[in-house]
């Protein structure tokens, strides 16, 4: 397969990757984010952000599969939108939801597993996202590597916290989780299997 | 007819005369319309009767039950449905009392009512029953009172609107998922039917079965919960002139998503105790177990009181979101009994709330 231009890879991202915070400006303006709007932006953020943490974390299991290599080049930036939306989840949170009653917070935080766990994934993702430029990068060398293994961490806690929303149906949050094992999956697969027959393949 | 009470006194201070006057002044021209027809001169005298009766209904003696039984009242509150004809619940109910209920509470908007909806047979999301309960149909429809009563009978939903005068009663409603809102019902006290039902010594706890119907609702043919829905209460919150079966909805009959045709409404209790869609009403001796009991023991109790004091493992219990604020309309702080603790704090006097939850 021909490597296709970087350049207008990413552009297509951006572009796609900010159609959900387009559209909620877009309701917002037009009134029509329904009964509990607080209630749809926290959930549209989360779930983008749940969607980005793992599109990030397919990249691996596609290079395994498919023996391309170049689409790792979008992971920093699928990465970035992730944090982004996460960051407008927990922003809706503070703001929107709590409006900064921070001793309400944090009895919530505290007396409830899923903020707590929603939490403790957010502030995971702080590090990976300012430790993801070049510069940070060489100068952590091969730490980087270990503290961006998080990442795994994170996307565990993340659908537990969707996991721990849900009142009865889970049907929802479990095809995300159905996701996330099977790219565990797939990386589990690729590393217990036998490096002849890895090669072989190739 | 809706009959307005501007005096703004207590609604059990409106003397039964004065709402028949009022109601037979403000629709003459109806009457006199229609009357060469049917008759139905004679069923507005009969109304002063069905008052008079509604108001002693508390003292209850079979002759005033009588009175006040399915059959006697002048007209139907509603449009009966034709045969084929599809239910539309934008239809104005004949002789609503307005009551002080509520009166000072920002009522929220028809729309949001009807659209963010909790009613899982017609699906999980909020907005699933104003979609999915669109093919059920609550007319006819009739409900079945059991277990410890004199006799076991059935009702029609006409007649049952027929046991007391209907009565507007704008209440909040606190959900257990930490949001709220204010809703004007229409509906007939508890109570009334209760005493029509004619319990027996025996009755310590009544029982509300909801319907279960595979053909029209979706949500049943998956084991979400264990259907029927089934709620319940203990005899003495259920004779609180506070809990109402509801059977309408800003003036009109209630939209199938609300809980067409008759719905519990406890609003001291989280929002999920109320249940929609009743179809049997059964007393019976011991507390049973209700659906939501059997799905999360630990998170769901018989009670469920709204208590801002007893945190649940999900939602915050101490503040809560008004629906209809917009995206900054932020929280309020949620209060004991949803704010009703003057009305129905004695019922629980010494009881621990935070075992009983």
């Amino acid at each position: 397969m021909k490597k296709p231009n970087i350049t207008a890879v990413k552009a297509v991202i951006w572009l796609l990757a900010s159609i959900p915070i387009a559209r909620l400006f877009w309701l917002g303006f037009n009134n029509d984010l329904g009964a509990n709007p607080i209630e749809f932006v926290e959930h549209s953020t989360g779930l983008w952000a749940l969607i980005f943490l793992l599109l990030s974390l397919t990249m691996t299991p596609t290079r395994l599969l498919t023996g391309q290599v170049w689409h790792i080049q979008v992971r920093r930036l699928i990465g970035l939108w992730m944090f982004f939306y996460a960051t407008l989840h927990v922003v809706t949170y503070v703001w929107l939801d709590f409006n900064f009653l921070f001793d309400v917070m944090i009895d919530d935080v505290l007396e409830h597993p899923r903020i707590l766990v929603g939490f403790a994934a957010f502030l995971l993702t702080i590090p990976l996202a300012a430790t993801s430029n070049q510069y940070m990068m060489k100068k952590l060398k091969s730490k980087w590597k270990a503290l961006h293994k998080t990442v795994y961490l994170v996307a565990i806690l993340a659908v537990v916290h969707f996991l721990l929303l849900v009142k009865k149906d889970l049907t929802e949050p479990l095809y995300y989780t159905a996701v996330l094992l099977i790219l565990f999956g797939i990386r589990i697969y690729y590393k217990h299997k036998k490096k002849p027959v890895m090669n072989t393949a190739q | 007819m809706i009959i307005v009470d501007k005096s703004k006194q207590n609604p059990s201070e409106i003397q039964p005369s004065e709402i028949t006057s009022k109601a037979v002044f403000d629709n003459r021209r109806q009457f006199i319309k229609v009357a060469a027809s049917s008759g139905l001169i004679a069923g507005a005298a009969l109304m002063s009767l069905k008052a008079k009766a509604a108001k002693i209904v508390g003292g209850v003696t079979s002759g005033d039950a009588r009175l006040v039984g399915p059959g006697n009242a002048p007209s139907q509150p509603f449009k009966a449905l034709k045969k084929g004809e599809i239910y539309n619940p934008r239809q104005k109910l004949k002789g609503v009392k307005k009551t002080a209920y509520g009166e000072d509470l920002k009522i929220d908007t028809y729309k949001n009512i009807t659209t963010y909806n909790n009613y899982y047979e017609f699906g999980t999301s909020k907005s699933d029953p104003a979609v999915q309960a669109r093919t059920f149909q609550p007319q006819p429809w009739t409900i079945s009172i059991e277990g410890e009563v004199k006799k076991t009978k059935t009702i029609g939903i006409e007649d049952l609107m027929k046991l007391a005068p209907l009565e507007e009663r704008i209440y909040r409603m606190r959900c257990v998922e930490a949001w709220s809102m204010v809703i004007p019902w229409v509906g007939i006290p508890l109570a009334s039917i209760i005493k029509w039902a004619e319990p027996t010594g025996n009755a310590k706890y009544v029982e509300f079965v909801t319907a279960n119907d595979r053909e029209s609702m979706p949500g049943v043919t998956t084991p979400l919960l264990d259907w029927p829905y089934t709620e319940g209460l203990r005899m003495d919150e259920a004779m609180n002139p506070l809990a109402l079966i509801a059977v309408g909805l800003y003036g009109e009959l209630l939209p199938n998503q609300n809980g067409a045709p008759a719905r519990l409404v406890v609003p001291w209790k989280y929002g999920f105790k109320g249940g929609k869609s009743i179809v049997k009403i059964r007393f019976v001796e011991k507390q049973t177990q209700t659906t939501w009991m059997k799905s999360g023991p630990s998170e769901y109790g018989y009670y469920a009181n709204v208590n801002p004091k007893v945190s649940h493992p999900r939602w915050t219990q101490s503040s809560e979101r008004p629906i209809g604020g917009g995206l900054f309309g932020g929280r309020i702080k949620t209060k004991m009994f949803n704010g009703y603790e003057s009305e129905v704090g004695h019922l629980y006097a010494g009881m621990d709330l935070e075992n009983n939850f």
